[in-house]
């Protein structure tokens, strides 16, 4: 009975609390790509770099409140720096759009225009980032690293493996929890949200019905920056910010968006979990909880890896395009690009 | 008036390369040109794609990666004692893996009526293929990378001239172009963008990773040259002259040889390959092309096999890609995959297209010089410009000494600018399609 138990801690321990933590950040960023999508029409190429915007705000502002004294105890201080991350990058959002995006829509130019213009913001964005705060890598968290240390799992539970939670990995799974309702509740019931659903759906019958689309454009630019931000600050919390690491995530959030069903927010939430958990279970080294289970004779000598780690970019391409020949339309019937 | 602009622009380029070797030297603006003469053949590759067909290829960066493993796979001498450790265990390997690829496609084409059953058996198959693919490979490839690893830990190649893997780079890219191709067109521009960005990186994936064919990160060093080395020009008697009577730098001048030797070749190639695109671009090929670009339903409804014409257009621009990408390596002696990046090899290679203008080949040239000519010298421009901003400040001012730091990444901001204003103001580019 032992034996199971810490061969699913081992599980929990490299598996479900890291793909929790990872999915979260994914559908934050999938989410934000689906709205874009679902009412502007086109895959936004910048989000990851807004992403890092709003990451880079939050970097800023920790340095400032850390400077001054200011902290959260043992939450990160980031916690704090974020409102004003969510504040700028949705101002970087509506000026992007007011500046850029807005001309294409006036002129009703073809959505791989869009995807062209988007990588110009893109360009723009990542050399503003890169220009504000360098190419390095920032560590940002302070307080408390850990939630539950593995040590003290072993005591508590008198078990041979330990399983550890990151203060990062609770707070990112507490926030996009917290962010996906709001927006949920926002989309459902809200008269807002119900407009902006009626002009996805359809863009003619919507202006008929005296919806003003420039205000709908405008309220998914500020949902999309508050998403962003967060998504960014939570991974950069998480992982490290680098600059050049939010152009490489951007493929896995596209495939979320995808798998999915572009264009449908519960879509673009379950399929940021399939990506981060498919990742995390094909790469993940199975001897250890195998030995606990299995009978010794037929213990592994292998690491019982379906894939090196080095690959997991490449598995989410490979669900990618499986979902793609099977089922166009992604898990939940978005729309299909 | 298109008429007038495209010599005046070339002379524009000229100047500036030639301002480059008045002002800072001639070494650094043979440097710039030969990367430029590269840039437009890759230039060239995407016009085909994106200006003839209208296709969104963002996977350039992989077609070049590819042609730099055909200039090792060519170029670089067998290692007969890693060949005997696993060289036959390495090929069954490769051939267990292509047949399973091909009953893979087999058991799906074949169990179309099943229903559900279809994803089992089909899972069961791709399940199978990989275990005896990985059962066999696996261990030839440990042999393989534990031989000699310090020092090579590799096959090898071929130990031909590099300048045939000109060739057979385009080749490797067009086989690639033509599997991603099979899978992702036809589906819309979209997802054909985000499917080719997804396969570069696991291109460049792949070469990090497997070792045993060509070092992954351990990098492969030394290629040999077409072009004599420097050494050697500096030893022979008439360039010791030469220098001597004009009063040169024998050091300076011996790599100004090599450089334009190099600039030499790669304008055969630019002139032989643009030369080609213009063929095929005035032939009933390439207004068929534009007509699918331009409608494609008129164009399926006149009778086109839109689907093959895209794979058709595809796989050539990634050949003209993967040649390109070979004459980069060859140029740089060495194979560093970690070196490739997207922005760099496939979002500054869009930028060119954009400026010069897509769909016009000589318009797709001007855009890959200018744009890797301001991509060089973006950054003293942009100090030049910081130092004109902030000459009000002091010397040790935090912001001027940040800003000053920082000048290098004004090249990004630089090209998000050309991009979005090009799009915005000219969208047809610096020299317009010509419409026939």
């Amino acid at each position: 009975m032992t034996d199971i138990l810490n061969a699913l801690v081992i599980f929990a321990n490299f598996v479900l609390v890291p793909g929790l933590a990872y999915g979260s950040q994914l559908a934050l960023g999938a989410l934000g790509v689906t709205m874009v999508y679902s009412v502007l029409r086109f895959s936004n190429f910048a989000h990851g770099e807004l992403m890092s915007f709003g990451a880079m705000t939050a970097i800023l502002t920790t340095w400032a409140l850390q400077s001054q004294g200011i902290g959260l105890g043992p939450l990160p201080t980031a916690l704090l720096a974020l409102p004003v991350a969510i504040v700028v990058t949705i101002a970087v959002a509506l000026i992007a759009d007011r500046a850029v995006f807005k001309y294409y829509r006036k002129t009703r130019a073809e959505s791989v225009i869009y995807l062209i213009v988007s990588l110009g913001v893109m360009f723009f964005l990542g050399g503003l980032i890169r220009f504000i705060i360098g190419p390095n890598d920032r560590v940002f968290t302070d307080g408390q690293r850990f939630i539950m240390k593995a040590r003290s799992f072993k005591q508590m539970t008198g078990l041979n493996e330990g399983l550890a939670i990151k203060m990062s990995q609770g707070i990112t799974v507490v926030t996009a929890f917290i962010m996906v309702a709001f927006v949920f509740w926002f989309l459902n019931k809200t008269r807002t949200g119900k407009s902006m659903r009626a002009y996805s759906d359809n863009e003619d019958l919507a202006l008929l019905s005296g919806i003003n689309p420039e205000r709908v454009v405008m309220i998914t630019w500020i949902i999309t920056g508050a998403l962003a931000a967060v998504a960014g600050t939570l991974y950069g919390l998480d992982k490290s910010y680098k600059p050049f690491t939010y152009l490489s995530i951007l493929l896995p959030i596209f495939a979320s968006a995808i798998v999915g069903g572009v264009g449908n927010p519960i879509g673009a939430i379950v399929g940021g979990f399939v990506i981060a958990f498919s990742e995390l279970t094909v790469t993940f080294a199975y001897k250890k909880m195998l030995t606990y289970v299995l009978p010794e004779t037929l213990a592994p000598e292998g690491l019982v890896q379906a894939l090196s780690t080095e690959y997991k970019i490449a598995l989410s391409f490979v669900i990618l395009t499986i979902v793609l020949l099977i089922k166009p339309t992604g898990l939940f019937s978005g729309k299909t690009i | 008036m298109t008429l007038n602009r495209t010599p005046l622009l070339f002379a524009v380029v000229a100047v500036m390369f030639a301002a480059v070797g008045i002002f800072q030297s001639w070494n650094l603006a043979f440097t710039v040109l030969n990367l430029g003469l590269i840039s437009a053949i890759m230039t060239l590759g995407v016009n085909i794609q994106w200006g003839y067909a209208g296709l969104v290829n963002f996977g350039v960066m992989g077609f070049i990666a590819l042609g730099g493993l055909a200039g090792v796979l060519v170029s670089m001498p067998p290692v007969p004692g890693a060949w005997a450790a696993g060289g036959t265990g390495v090929l069954a390997g490769l051939a267990a893996g292509v047949a399973g690829i091909v009953a893979s496609v087999i058991t799906w084409k074949k169990t179309a009526h099943m229903g559900g059953k279809r994803y089992t058996i089909m899972a069961a198959v791709v399940l199978v293929s990989v275990v005896v693919f990985r059962m066999i490979i696996d261990p030839a490839v440990a042999a393989i990378e534990s031989f000699e690893s310090a020092k090579s830990g590799y096959l090898g190649g071929l130990g031909l001239p590099i300048m045939i893997s000109w060739v057979v780079g385009g080749v490797l890219a067009a086989a690639v172009a033509w599997v991603i191709g099979k899978v992702s067109l036809g589906l819309r521009s979209d997802y054909l963008a985000i499917a080719t960005l997804g396969i570069s990186e696991i291109i460049i994936y792949a070469m990090k990773n497997e070792d045993w064919l060509s070092r992954g990160v351990k990098n492969v060093a030394g290629l040999p040259r077409p072009v004599p080395y420097e050494i050697d020009l500096q030893q022979s008697p008439w360039l010791i002259e030469f220098t001597q009577n004009w009063g040169l730098s024998i050091v300076d001048t011996s790599s100004v040889i090599v450089k334009v030797s190099y600039a030499a070749l790669f304008t055969v190639v630019l002139l032989i390959i643009y030369r080609l695109s213009e063929i095929a671009l005035r032939s009933p090929w390439g207004r068929m092309m534009n007509a699918i670009r331009d409608n494609e339903v008129s164009a399926e409804a006149m009778g086109k096999d839109v689907k093959a014409k895209h794979l058709q257009v595809f796989i050539i621009g990634s050949a003209v890609i993967g040649v390109a990408g070979a004459m980069l390596t060859t140029l740089d002696g060495q194979y560093t995959p970690a070196s490739y990046q997207p922005l760099r090899f496939t979002f500054l290679i869009w930028v060119m297209v954009i400026l010069g203008g897509s769909g016009n080949n000589a318009g797709s040239i001007i855009g890959g010089f200018l744009v890797w000519f301001f991509w060089v010298e973006a950054e003293p421009i942009g100090l030049a410009l910081i130092e004109l901003l902030t000459f009000a400040m002091a010397d040790d001012n935090w912001l001027k000494l940040h800003l000053i730091k920082s000048a290098a990444h004004t090249r990004y901001i630089a090209m998000g600018l050309v991009l979005i204003l090009v799009l915005r103001f000219a969208p047809k580019g610096l020299i317009p399609e010509v419409k026939r």
